[in-house]
């Protein structure tokens, strides 16, 4: 099931490849193009992220506006052309793909990689050479900093601690109701992201009269959690939390659910918010709580799942994805307002920001997305901060586990 | 020593080669910057190939360690590199990879073939972990950032400063005592212990030496990725590509390796380049091809020719063993 639509996705992406170049063979003399190019992890560890939160994306994007006719600037209208490469996710391959799309292709604009280490790699290259940059999957307590440092960087996601602040704010408000009591349980994979939101979860669980009743690190990669589920098991905590990774969420869920650890809050990590996750626990993916969120019953944000949904064969994450996408409407939007193609106007609308995105108005780095969500009736929905527009209540407390009993 | 140095056969080749380098250390001046990250892609890695032969071409150790120094190289410019003046953090990194190298040299050298093998790929997972935990537990930060105002031509000159000082080490080298003793032990070790030849101490001041150009890559090269964490400095694709290089050009020679390191940088290039969704199935089929056509490595090819007669019969002989395989 997953290997035949991961083949399509496959024979899809060399199609659109083929007809791409095909295109881009016979129209050279005959049109002008809009050049866009990327590098982005195809193969290595990287690969499962790109493919999931960037890629689709990427591709859906180009396809979108090249059957609409191209991009509008001025009178004109300019198809887009892709210039794509594989970084192997290794940051030296990023580095040599990008020089090679600012020197060789010469493209117009180049969309990030996958990865806070590959974003950063490329960073000051693209700084240097004068192209924007919006780093769609890099989560990194510098963003500021970094913001600042090379001034057409943006950095989408944010900060770590602004994901792990939020919930804890989340979590006090449920104390202080009586609903759960101060104990807290808390794993994080050890690699960047894991350790970062740890970082800012235990300050801010300590500030708030938490008290950490676990607090571990598990190596990445590990998917056999159940000796630490056991552990935590025996605790007493009302409340779990992980910033884990791919591999160890979906790990963990398992174990909780076969040894039937139930806290009345359990937040898991990175690829809760993921489709696959409801494809493999289904019902039970029901009330676990994580960062991102979607506000499906927005119809921007519907029309857009349904729209990678067909051109992808499998829906969106509900995080990454829908920042990315709301990154590549505003690129869009600012290549028409500036009316140019020259990259400085690109760059100068970019930084004035007000674009009309499934993030409603939007401007690359905004903040103004869901920080912790949950899986209700099948839809991984938005609860915090709570005075956003659409905040659902929490079902609290979780429900059963109902798959493995 | 005094006296081999003023031979005219060792004045010559030093001199061609001071002609050459200083031609290249103009590059910079004639082509984009597309074309120095090629640049500086070919001298690294014919810097780790040769390093890597240096030590592995005589005693015939295969090790899988290279990524290990490299590592320890970009994690000392992680580390010291905003505290300390570039030079002196180059001489720590130097000194960190030649403590490491002592330890690992004195402990596993005495182990053979195939058991150093798979020790030196075990050493890079543990020092990953190592730095990974200590990371985890004791800094509380898994990645780390180098923020230095070194260019990417700066980055150029001092791998090909550094590729000229291994050139000139390997040279001298083969001509000296130790490069004797180390081509008796690599033909026989029981020998040369007969000979008088402290095995030991002789592989591991070699496996040091190797070492220690491999760290200083590792932190020549820190600066141009911005950010670090144990993945990226220690992945160990990179102990894989540099055997290959290695043994494709001819790891027995000086300049071997070098003739495997550019045309397949060239030729990843090429591929990633042109073939972006196909690069491993091309790549497997290269390699294929290589190991068809070219046995012996470059130099292999270079060396047949050179004497047609000794090289033909074996040749054949593993053509025949191909057709029954």
């Amino acid at each position: 099931m997953q290997i035949s639509s991961r083949l399509r996705l496959a024979t899809l992406a060399a199609a659109t490849t083929a007809l791409m170049s095909t295109a881009a063979l016979f129209g050279a003399q005959a049109q002008e193009t809009y050049r866009i190019g990327y590098a982005i992890s195809k193969t290595g560890p990287g690969a499962p992220g790109a493919n999931t939160s960037t890629i689709p994306n990427y591709e859906m994007w180009a396809k979108e506006i090249n059957d609409a006719g191209g991009l509008k600037v001025g009178d004109k209208m300019i198809p887009i052309e892709v210039v794509e490469y594989d970084d192997r996710s290794s940051s030296e391959e990023a580095v040599r793909a990008v020089e090679r799309l600012i020197n060789q292709d010469k493209v117009d604009f180049i969309l990030s990689p996958w990865g806070t280490g590959l974003n950063l790699a490329v960073a000051p290259i693209l700084d240097r050479a004068g192209y924007a940059h919006l780093a769609g999957t890099a989560v990194t307590d510098k963003a500021p900093q970094l913001a600042k440092r090379w001034t057409n960087s943006y950095w989408l996601l944010g900060t770590g601690e602004q994901y792990a602040v939020e919930m804890v704010k989340f979590l006090e408000q449920l104390k202080s109701d009586g609903k759960i009591n101060d104990k807290v349980a808390m794993i994080a994979v050890a690699d960047g992201f894991g350790i970062e939101l740890s970082n800012a979860g235990r300050d801010a669980l300590e500030e708030r009269g938490f008290e950490l009743v676990y607090d571990k690190t598990y190596p990445l990669g590990s998917q056999d959690l159940a000796t630490i589920v056991n552990e935590i098991k025996s605790l007493g905590a009302d409340t779990f939390v992980a910033f884990s990774y791919p591999p160890g969420t979906l790990g963990l869920t398992e174990q909780a659910r076969v040894l039937q650890f139930n806290p009345k809050i359990f937040y898991a990590g990175v690829g809760t918010a993921f489709p696959l996750y409801k494809d493999r626990f289904g019902a039970d993916a029901e009330g676990v709580v994580s960062l991102g969120g979607a506000s499906e019953t927005d119809p921007k944000i519907a029309s857009y799942i349904e729209r990678h949904v067909a051109f992808a064969g499998r829906e969106p994450d509900r995080w990454a994805s829908i920042v990315n996408w709301a990154s590549l409407q505003s690129l869009q939007q600012a290549i028409e307002r500036a009316g140019s193609t020259d990259r400085e106007a690109v760059n100068a609308e970019l930084a004035k920001g007000g674009f009309d995105t499934i993030l409603g108005t939007y401007k690359p780095g905004d903040q103004n997305f869901w920080q912790v969500g949950q899986w209700q009736d099948g839809k991984f929905v938005g609860i915090a901060p709570t005075d956003m527009e659409g905040a659902h209540d929490l079902v609290f407390p979780k429900p059963d586990w109902k798959g493995a009993q | 020593m005094i006296n081999c140095i003023l031979k005219p056969d060792f004045i010559k080749p030093v001199f061609l080669g001071a002609v050459i380098f200083a031609a290249l250390a103009f590059l910079p001046s004639l082509v984009d910057s597309y074309y120095m990250s090629l640049a500086i892609s070919i001298v690294s890695f014919a810097v780790l190939a040769t390093a890597w032969s240096m030590f592995s071409g005589p005693t015939r150790y295969i090790s899988l360690a290279t990524v290990v120094f490299f590592g320890i190289g970009a994690y000392t410019v992680a580390v010291l590199g905003e505290v300390l003046p570039f030079p002196v953090v180059l001489v720590c990194a130097a000194l960190a990879g030649t403590m490491l190298a002592l330890l690992v040299g004195f402990s596993t050298l005495r182990l053979a073939g195939v058991y150093f093998v798979i020790f030196t790929f075990g050493l890079t997972e543990l020092v990953r972990q190592v730095v990974s935990w200590y990371e985890v537990n004791v800094t509380r930060e898994m990645g780390r950032y180098i923020f230095l105002d070194i260019t990417q031509n700066d980055i150029y000159w001092q791998l090909l400063t550094l590729f000229a000082v291994l050139l000139l080490t390997g040279f001298i080298l083969g001509r000296s005592r130790l490069g004797f003793a180390l081509r008796i032990i690599g033909e026989d070790e029981t020998v040369a212990r007969h000979c008088g030849i402290n095995v030991t101490r002789v592989k591991v001041a070699l496996f040091v030496l190797s070492a220690v150009f491999m760290t200083l890559t590792g932190a020549i090269m820190a600066p141009r990725w911005t950010y670090i964490d144990p993945v990226i400095a220690f992945n160990p694709m990179l102990s894989f590509q540099v055997v290959i290089m290695a043994l494709l050009g001819g790891p027995r020679r000086l300049l071997g390796p070098l003739l495997g390191v550019i045309p397949l940088t060239l030729l990843f290039e090429v591929l990633t380049a042109n073939f972006p969704n196909h690069f491993s199935i091309m790549l497997g089929v290269t390699f294929m091809v290589i190991v068809y056509l070219l046995p012996g490595g470059v130099i292999g090819l270079y060396e047949k020719y050179r004497t047609p007669q000794k090289a033909s019969p074996s040749n054949g002989h593993s053509k025949t063993e191909e057709k029954t395989a």
